[in-house]
C-alpha cells in the first residue's frame, strides 16, 4: 500500500498563507502570554501545595473552596478532574515555614468539611502503622489473639485491598473490607468500632517551597536553551550554519506556540510538561532534520536545479515518510492522552499538540527560512557589482559542503 | 554472505539473551519471574508510591553556635588573665547565604592591655581574625577557609544523623543524599518508597534531639522576671534560664536557673530505647558511656538532695531530685505513646543536629494513584504500540514485520539497560520512551520508503535494499546524534526529572541504531539468502 506516489505539490509557493498563519499563531502566543503575565506556571515553579483528593461522589468543588479559603490565605484553586470523582487542589505557600503545616492544615480542612468521627480513625487516609497502633489493643480485649506480625500482615493487606484499582484508595463503606483475607466477623466488628471510612481519600501531595520553584524554573530554561545551542552547533558543523538557525528557529517557533496554546486554554506548565516540551523539541528535529538530510542530497544530485525546486522535490520526497511517522507517533501520543490517567493528561496534551506543529514547522518554517536566506545573499551579491559572473554563477547554484 | 549471516544472527541472539537475563534472570517458576522483574525494573516514586523531601540545613545555625562557644571561652580566658571588658556579643546572621558574615564584638578592653589581649586571641583562636574597631573595641570574623569547613562539616553531620535516624525507622530501599549542585549548598534529599504520610518522619528529620543535663541552681519561676528579681535583678555568674515544656493544657509557665555548663551532653549517650514505668506510662531510658558513667557518679554522689535538670532541645523535660549516687541511667518522662517514646529513643540514638533544618519540598505520591498510574500507562502504552504494528503491517506487508520485530526488540534492550544502570523508571523516563519509539518507527519508515523508491527507479532488490540502508543510515546518524547532543547538555545542566529524561533517550537511540539498522538488514539479507530467485519483495 502507498498513499503519495510521485507527489509534487509546490510547498514553497504556498508558503505565503502558511507563514502568515504562523506568524499569526505566534502572535497570539505571545500576546496571550504578555496579557496573562507569562506562563501559568504549576507549583513546580512557582511554590506552592497541590492535592489529589479523591471522593465517593461527585465532588462539591464550591463546598471545598469556600472550606479551604475559610482557613487558608492566599490563593486557592480547586479543579475537577473531568470523567472521575477526583479534584485537584492547589494553594500557595508563600515561605519555606508554611510547608511543614500546609498538609495538616488542608487534611483537617477536608474532615472537618466532610465529617470525622470523635475519637475513630480514618481508615481511607491512614497508613499502615497507624492502623496496627490503633487496632492492637482492642484486637486483643476482643480476644482475637494476633502476633505483632499478623497485625502487620493484616494492616498491610487492607490498606492493599484500598489502594488497588477499583477503589484506588478509596472504601465507600467498612463493610466491604470483609472480603479481605483475615478479616472474621470478630475483627470486621474491631475495625468498625475503631475506624470510619471518611468518603474522601488523599492521594497525592505536592509541597514546593518557594525558593525551589524559582531554581527548578532557572535550571529547566538553561538546560533547554543550552540543549538548542548544542543542537545548533552540531547542525552548522554537519550542513551548513543556516540550517542550524532555521532548525533552531522552526524548534523555537514549535516551542513558542505549545507554550502559548497552554497559555490560551490555562494549563498549568509543571515539570512533567517540561519534559514533554523535551519530547516535542526532539521530535520536530528530528523531521527537520530527515527534510534537510534530503536537500543537502538532492543538491549535490541536481545541481542545474534552483534551491527552490530542489527543497520542493525533497519535501515531496520525503512526504510519504513523514505522514507515516508523524501519523504513527501521533497514534502512541494520542492513546496515552485517551487513557493514560490524569497524571499523564497535560504531559500528553503537550505532546499531541507539539508533533502536529513540529511536523507542520518543519515544512512550512524551517524550510523557508533557507529560501529566505538563499534569496537574501543572492540579492546582497546582485547589488555588488564587483562581484561579477563568477558570484552570480555560484548564486544560482549554492553552495553545499560535501559529506563528511 | 551466509557465513556472514549466521555471525549476525549470533550477535543478535546472544544480545536478546543477554538483555533478557538483565531483564528477568534465569527464573525457574513464574513466581521469580515475577519477582526478579520486580526487582530489576526500578519504578520512581512518582509511579510507586512513597515520598520525596527536600531539606536544607541551615548552615547558620552552626555559626552562631560556634561564636557562642567562643564567647564562653573568651570570657574565660579574659577572667583568667585579669583582663576587663564591657560587652562581648555576636551578630545575628539569618540566611544561609550570610552565615560567614557572622562577626563577635568585644567592647571595652582597656587600652593599656590590648597587648595581653591580642595575644589571648591570636594564640587561642587562630580561626578567627581580629580587627581594632577603636581603641577599646575588636570585632571578630571567621576566616574564610574555616567558614568553608565549618560550612561543609554542618552539612555532612547534618546528613549523616539523618542518614542513621532513616536507618533507624527500618523502612525498604530508603535514600538520602546530598543534592549535588554548586549554589544548592545543604540541600539534601531523602527518598522513602511506600510512604504515605511523611509527617512523622518528617518530624523526626526536624527534632534537633539536643540532650543535656544540668544542675538545677534555683527555681522552678513562675517568670523569667521573678527568677531575677529573687537575684537582685542580674542572673548570678554561670547560670541561665531555662523553661520547663509546656504540659498538655497547662499553661502556666515555669522556668528554671540552671548552671552553664551541662553535666552531660547527648555525646555521653550510649544508647536508649522505650520502657514503661511502674504505673505503665511510656519514657525514654538512656545508658551513659564508660567515660561519661564515672563522671556522672562522682557529679550525683556530690549533689545528693540536689535537683537534675533533663533538658531536651533547650526545654526542661523534668527536674527530678537526686536519691542517691547514679551511675549510668536516666530516663525522659513525659511521652504521651509508645510511639513518641521510641521516636525519641530514635533520634537519641542518632545524635543531634549541628544546625536546624527546613523543608524546600515534599512530593508524597500516593500507593493507589501510583498503581494507577502504571496501569493506564502501561495500558495507554499497548494500545499505542499495538495501533502502531497493524498500520506498519497493512502499509509496509511483510517489511512491517521486521519493523514490529525491530521495536519489540528495541523496548526489550531499553528495559534491559534499564536494569543494567540500575536506573530509575520515571514518569519524565516514559516521556523519553515514547520519543524512542518515534524515532525508532522514524528508523524503520525512513529505510522502508528508500528501498520503495529505490525499486521504483527500477533496481534489483539486493540493490535497493543495499542503496535504502545506505542512504537512510546517513539521516538517521544526523537525527541520533543531533539528539544525542541535545541530551547530553540537559544531563550536564538539568535536574532530576530532566536527566532521567535524557538518560532514557540516550539508551533508546543506542539499542534503535542497533535494531532498526543491524536487524532489520540481517532480516532482509536472510530472506533473500533464502530464495535466491526473488522477484518481487513485500514492502
Amino acid at each position: 500500500m502507498e498513499l503519495f506516489k510521485n507527489t509534487n505539490f509546490d510547498f514553497l509557493g504556498k508558503k505565503w498563507p502558511f507563514i502568515i498563519g504562523s506568524l499569526v499563531l505566534l502572535a497570539v502566543s505571545l500576546g496571550s502570554l504578555v496579557i496573562k503575565g507569562g506562563p501559568r506556571y504549576g507549583i513546580d515553579f512557582k511554590g506552592g501545595a497541590l492535592m489529589y483528593v479523591r471522593f465517593v461522589e461527585q465532588p462539591p468543588t464550591d463546598r471545598i473552596r469556600s472550606a479551604l479559603s475559610a482557613r487558608i490565605p492566599g490563593e486557592i484553586s480547586v479543579q475537577d478532574i473531568s470523567g472521575t470523582s477526583e479534584v485537584i487542589v492547589t494553594t500557595e505557600l508563600r515561605s519555606e515555614r508554611e510547608l511543614a503545616e500546609a498538609r495538616r492544615q488542608m487534611v483537617e480542612t477536608f474532615a472537618a468539611t466532610f465529617g470525622s468521627q470523635e475519637g475513630k480513625l480514618d481508615f481511607n487516609n491512614a497508613g499502615d502503622q497507624a492502623i496496627v497502633d490503633r487496632l492492637r489493643d482492642p484486637l486483643q480485649r476482643a480476644g482475637v489473639g494476633m502476633s505483632e506480625q499478623e497485625l502487620q500482615g493484616l494492616a498491610q493487606r487492607l490498606t492493599d485491598f484500598r489502594d488497588t484499582p477499583p477503589r484506588s484508595g478509596l472504601v465507600r463503606s467498612l463493610d466491604d473490607l470483609s472480603a479481605v483475607q483475615g478479616v472474621t466477623p470478630q475483627v470486621l466488628s474491631v475495625i468498625k468500632s475503631e475506624m470510619y471510612a471518611a468518603p474522601f481519600a488523599i492521594r497525592n501531595v505536592e509541597m514546593v517551597g518557594p525558593k525551589i520553584g524559582a531554581e527548578l524554573r532557572r535550571q529547566a530554561i538553561m538546560a533547554t536553551l543550552y540543549a538548542l545551542g548544542g543542537m545548533l552547533v552540531y547542525i552548522a558543523f554537519r550542513f551548513e550554519w543556516i540550517y542550524g538557525v532555521a532548525a533552531v528557529l522552526a524548534v523555537f517557533h514549535d516551542t513558542i506556540v505549545t507554550i502559548g496554546l497552554f497559555s490560551i486554554f490555562n494549563e498549568e506548565i509543571s515539570l512533567t510538561v517540561v519534559a514533554a516540551l523535551l519530547t516535542l523539541v526532539g521530535y520536530s528535529m528530528n523531521d527537520t532534520i530527515v527534510i534537510f538530510d534530503r536537500i543537502r542530497e538532492n543538491l549535490k544530485v541536481h545541481r542545474r536545479e534552483s534551491l527552490h525546486a530542489i527543497i520542493n522535490s525533497s519535501i515531496n520526497q520525503t512526504l510519504s515518510r513523514t505522514v507515516m511517522t508523524s501519523g504513527l507517533t501521533f497514534l502512541t501520543v494520542l492513546a496515552l492522552f485517551l487513557f493514560g490517567g490524569p497524571v499523564l493528561r497535560g504531559f500528553a496534551f503537550a505532546l499531541v499538540v507539539g508533533i502536529l506543529v513540529g511536523t507542520y514547522s518543519s515544512i512550512f518554517v524551517a524550510s523557508p527560512i533557507l529560501v529566505f536566506w538563499h534569496d537574501f545573499q543572492e540579492k546582497r551579491k546582485r547589488a555588488t557589482p564587483a562581484a561579477g559572473a563568477a558570484a552570480r554563477e555560484s548564486a544560482r547554484r549554492p553552495s553545499v559542503k560535501s559529506f563528511r | 554472505m551466509q557465513k556472514n549471516l549466521k555471525y549476525k544472527w549470533a550477535t543478535i541472539v546472544i544480545t536478546i539473551l543477554i538483555c533478557l537475563y538483565g531483564i528477568i534472570g534465569l527464573p525457574k517458576s513464574k513466581d521469580e519471574l515475577v519477582a526478579n522483574w520486580n526487582r530489576n525494573i526500578r519504578l520512581g516514586l512518582d509511579l510507586k508510591g512513597g515520598s520525596h523531601l527536600v531539606l536544607q540545613v541551615q548552615v547558620q545555625d552552626a555559626f552562631k553556635a560556634e561564636a557562642d562557644r567562643v564567647i564562653e571561652r573568651i570570657k574565660e580566658d579574659l577572667r583568667r588573665a585579669g583582663i576587663n571588658y564591657v560587652a562581648m556579643d555576636r551578630n545575628d546572621p539569618n540566611s544561609i547565604e550570610t552565615a560567614d558574615q557572622i562577626q563577635i564584638n568585644i567592647k571595652g578592653i582597656p587600652s593599656e592591655r590590648s597587648g595581653d589581649f591580642r595575644r589571648i586571641i591570636s594564640e587561642e583562636y587562630q580561626a578567627w581574625n581580629l580587627t581594632p574597631v577603636n581603641s577599646t573595641d575588636y570585632r571578630m570574623t571567621m576566616k574564610p577557609t574555616e567558614a568553608i569547613t565549618l560550612r561543609r562539616d554542618t552539612v555532612e553531620r547534618s546528613m549523616r544523623t539523618i542518614e542513621s535516624r532513616i536507618d533507624g525507622l527500618g523502612l525498604t530501599e530508603p535514600v538520602v543524599q546530598q543534592r549535588q549542585r554548586t549554589d544548592g549548598e545543604g540541600e539534601i534529599l531523602v527518598q522513602l518508597p511506600g510512604v504515605d504520610d511523611p509527617a512523622r518522619i518528617k518530624q523526626i528529620l526536624q527534632t534537633a534531639a539536643m540532650l543535656e543535663l544540668y544542675e538545677v541552681k534555683d527555681g522552678p519561676f513562675p517568670s523569667q522576671e521573678a527568677a531575677r528579681a529573687k537575684h537582685g535583678g542580674v542572673l548570678p555568674l554561670n547560670t541561665k534560664l531555662v523553661r520547663q515544656q509546656p504540659r498538655g493544657g497547662d499553661t502556666a509557665e515555669a522556668w528554671y536557673l540552671l548552671a552553664r555548663t551541662p553535666v552531660i551532653t547527648g555525646r555521653d549517650l550510649r544508647n536508649a530505647r522505650p520502657s514503661q514505668d511502674e504505673f505503665g506510662k511510656w519514657e525514654t531510658e538512656f545508658t551513659l558511656t564508660q567515660d561519661a558513667r564515672n563522671r556522672f557518679a562522682r557529679f550525683t554522689e556530690a549533689n545528693i538532695g540536689n535537683r537534675l535538670a533533663i533538658v531536651l532541645d533547650n526545654q526542661v523535660r523534668s527536674a527530678p531530685t537526686i536519691q542517691n549516687r547514679i551511675e549510668d541511667q536516666g530516663r525522659i518522662t513525659g511521652a504521651a505513646s509508645q510511639q513518641e517514646a521510641a521516636d525519641l529513643a530514635l533520634v537519641l540514638r542518632a545524635g543531634s543536629l549541628p544546625a536546624s533544618i527546613v523543608y524546600l519540598e515534599e512530593r508524597t505520591v500516593g500507593p493507589s494513584l501510583g498503581a494507577d498510574s502504571i496501569q493506564q500507562g502501561f495500558f495507554a502504552g499497548i494500545v499505542g504500540l499495538i495501533a502502531v504494528i497493524l498500520v506498519m503491517l497493512v502499509y509496509y506487508r511483510k517489511a512491517g514485520i521486521n519493523a514490529t520485530v525491530t521495536l519489540v526488540l528495541n523496548a526489550i534492550i531499553l528495559i534491559a539497560a534499564l536494569a543494567y544502570f540500575e536506573a530509575v523508571l520515571t514518569l519524565p523516563g516514559i516521556a523519553g520512551i515514547i520519543l524512542t519509539v518515534g524515532m525508532a518507527v522514524d528508523s524503520n519508515v525512513l529505510i522502508f520508503e528508500r528501498i520503495r523508491e529505490e525499486l521504483r527507479e527500477g533496481k534489483a532488490i539486493m540493490a535497493a535494499i543495499e542503496a535504502g540502508f545506505n542512504k537512510a543510515f546517513l539521516t538517521i546518524i544526523d537525527t541520533h546524534v543531533t539528539t544525542v547532543v541535545s541530551c547530553a547538555f540537559l544531563f550536564i545542566f538539568g535536574t532530576g526529572p530532566v536527566r532521567g529524561f535524557a538518560v532514557t533517550l540516550v539508551i533508546g537511540l543506542v539499542a534503535n541504531l542497533f535494531t532498526a539498522v543491524f536487524v532489520s538488514r540481517t532480516m532482509f539479507e536472510t530472506s533473500l539468502a533464502r530464495k535466491r530467485q526473488m522477484t518481487s519483495l513485500s514492502i
